[in-house]
């Protein structure tokens, strides 16, 4: 009797992911080379910060976006998809909106840094105005459409 | 335990009804065509330093083998980098949404148990960190580098280069797992049943295709935002968000983008004034040193170049007027037919390229000037007064400002 051994797997997965970790360790040890343990803790942490705090951070809004909408989950899109926009330009260009960079940008590029801000609140606007205009038009027509067919509800 | 839908490990834990093999294929394929279209990018930004012509060109000494693929970089056409450089950001910041969208999908594969099924498996995920790791090093380190956020543990062109190569050795890796089963999702017509397919479905809030619309749009907002900071006029300002957006920094012939201003590289007025400064020009025959006035009685000749910058914006063509590099190469002992490469140091005090190197190429192109004047107007101080170099298809960084010295002769 043989006793159970660990499954190998495909040979071919091996030999590719064995080619893939070397060439990976080739650039890893050089990548390494300066200040070693920020850039693996950024490295890691950039993989743990997604996908254990910001992925579980915007799936709980949009459940409680969900959840708050009740019986007109067919609503939740004209929130969630503004929403979901805005912070997506907020995630790409915090340091710009926030103003973290403001003295190195304004000194190194001659631009104003104080603009960032007002134009994301602006486009945000854009977003939840354009979203309620949609739905206000919706409406209307489901309103226009109950109305032209009265005899149709018994 | 393992079917306890508390726990993230357990299938029924992950309700979307959205994920499934076909939504993570679509997205798949997008990033494994975008992210190629990247690299080679990013690969063809490095060769267009020329850091093999000399140390202070390149930021990635011990590169080794990674490049083995370097070439003399052309100067035609002469917005070859522009083109390049603009695809890489413009493209990176507009597959930002697919990236987090592909991440979504398959996030109840980080729970799974048992955390591996064989050698290969473990193998696999372990391959897996360096993937997902890697792809949010190398988007992160770009968004914030173009922001000029320099938070990141070193200097930026180490770390995206190598991170890079780390990235890219994990991506074919995955690429070439994952791409049959991938293809075959999209290819027939009902979906397989895999482990990404919820076993308690939650009551649908979109469908599959409006989700990808979703993503989609979420793309194209980024690109609509930032594509502009690559041409001029109203193009620019339709890039409200992008750093090099918005509108130009002042008005008139010297009104276009700056990389860095005088004030920040540290160029003293009282360096660069008629009296004080002198361009120092060294080669077999010699070192002349002139003043801007002799400059000016030179033959000047005009070219029509952009400035592009390893950042992702750039400038239409600018009309610049200076003297030919290979005629600055001539007065120091050279046949101007057949100049050497050059060495040019700055007056700036601050900044990673104080100094660069061009190739022979780029110094016998009639394009290459040291410019004096732009849009018929002097330099202003923010673009390089008393003089800069402009090179046709050579990054920003290499156009160097504020020229003190030149020293001719083979690097």
């Amino acid at each position: 009797m043989r006793r159970p051994r660990i499954p190998v797997g495909s040979p071919f997965q091996l030999l590719l992911l064995a080619c893939s970790f070397a060439l990976a360790a080739y650039a890893g040890v050089r990548l390494l080379a300066g200040d070693w343990l920020g850039v693996a803790l950024w490295f890691v942490g950039a993989a743990l910060l997604h996908d254990l705090v910001l992925l579980p951070l915007y799936a709980a809004l949009d459940r409680a976006v969900v959840r708050g909408f009740g019986a007109r989950r067919e609503w939740v899109s004209y929130v969630r998809v503004p929403a979901a926009l805005s912070g997506l330009l907020l995630l790409v260009w915090f340091p710009l909106i926030s103003g973290m960079v403001e003295r190195r940008y304004r000194s190194g590029t001659g631009l104003p840094a104080d603009v960032f801000l007002a134009r994301w609140l602006l486009i945000t606007a854009v977003l939840f105005g354009g979203s309620a205009l949609l739905l206000a038009v919706r409406l209307l027509r489901v309103r226009r459409a109950a109305k032209r067919r009265p005899s149709a509800v018994h | 335990m393992r079917d306890d839908p508390r726990l993230p490990s357990s299938p029924g834990f992950w309700r979307s009804p959205l994920r499934g093999p076909r939504f993570t294929s679509v997205l798949g394929l997008v990033l494994l065509v975008g992210i190629t279209v990247l690299f080679v990018t990013g690969l063809v930004s490095y060769a267009a330093y020329n850091p093999d012509l000399s140390p202070v060109n390149d930021k990635t000494p011990d590169k080794g083998i990674l490049g083995f693929y370097l070439f003399a970089w052309p100067t035609n056409p002469h917005w070859l980098y522009r083109l390049n450089q603009g695809v890489h950001v413009t493209l990176g910041i507009t597959l930002i949404p697919v990236l987090l969208a592909k991440l979504w999908s398959v996030i109840p594969r980080l729970f799974a148990l048992p955390p591996a099924r064989s050698l290969a498996h473990a193998l696999e995920r372990i391959s897996l960190l360096l993937l997902v790791g890697g792809a949010l090093f190398e988007f992160v380190t770009g968004v914030l580098n173009v922001q000029l956020d320099y938070v990141f543990p070193g200097s930026f062109y180490p770390l995206h280069f190598y991170g890079a190569w780390v990235f890219f050795a994990a991506f074919v890796a995955h690429a070439l797992l994952k791409m049959p089963t991938a293809l075959r999702n999209l290819r027939h017509l009902r979906e397989e049943r895999n482990d990404l397919v919820t076993p308690r479905p939650a009551a649908p809030t979109v469908s599959r295709r409006g989700a990808l619309w979703f993503v989609g749009g979420g793309s194209l907002l980024l690109f609509a935002t930032t594509v502009g900071q690559n041409f001029d006029g109203l193009l620019r300002r339709t890039a409200l968000l992008a750093p090099h957006g918005g509108g130009d920094p002042g008005s008139g012939p010297n009104g276009f983008q700056i990389n860095k201003t005088a004030a920040y590289a540290g160029i003293d007025t009282a360096e660069t004034g008629e009296e004080a400064w002198r361009l120092v020009v060294t080669g077999p025959a010699g070192t002349v040193r002139l003043s801007r006035d002799q400059l000016a009685g030179f033959v000047l000749h005009s070219s029509a170049l952009p400035i592009a910058c390893v950042e992702g914006w750039s400038t239409s063509d600018q009309w610049w007027r200076g003297v030919r590099l290979r005629d600055l190469a001539a007065l120091v002992g050279y046949d101007a037919d057949d100049p050497p490469d050059v060495f040019v140091e700055s007056l700036q005090r601050r900044g990673a390229f104080r100094s660069a190197a061009l190739r022979a190429n780029q110094v016998a192109d009639p394009r290459s000037l040291l410019a004096l004047y732009v849009n018929g107007e002097e330099l202003s101080p923010d673009h390089g007064y008393p003089a800069r170099i402009i090179v046709p298809a050579a990054p920003g960084v290499l156009n160097t400002k504020w020229v003190a010295r030149m020293t001719f002769g083979d690097l």
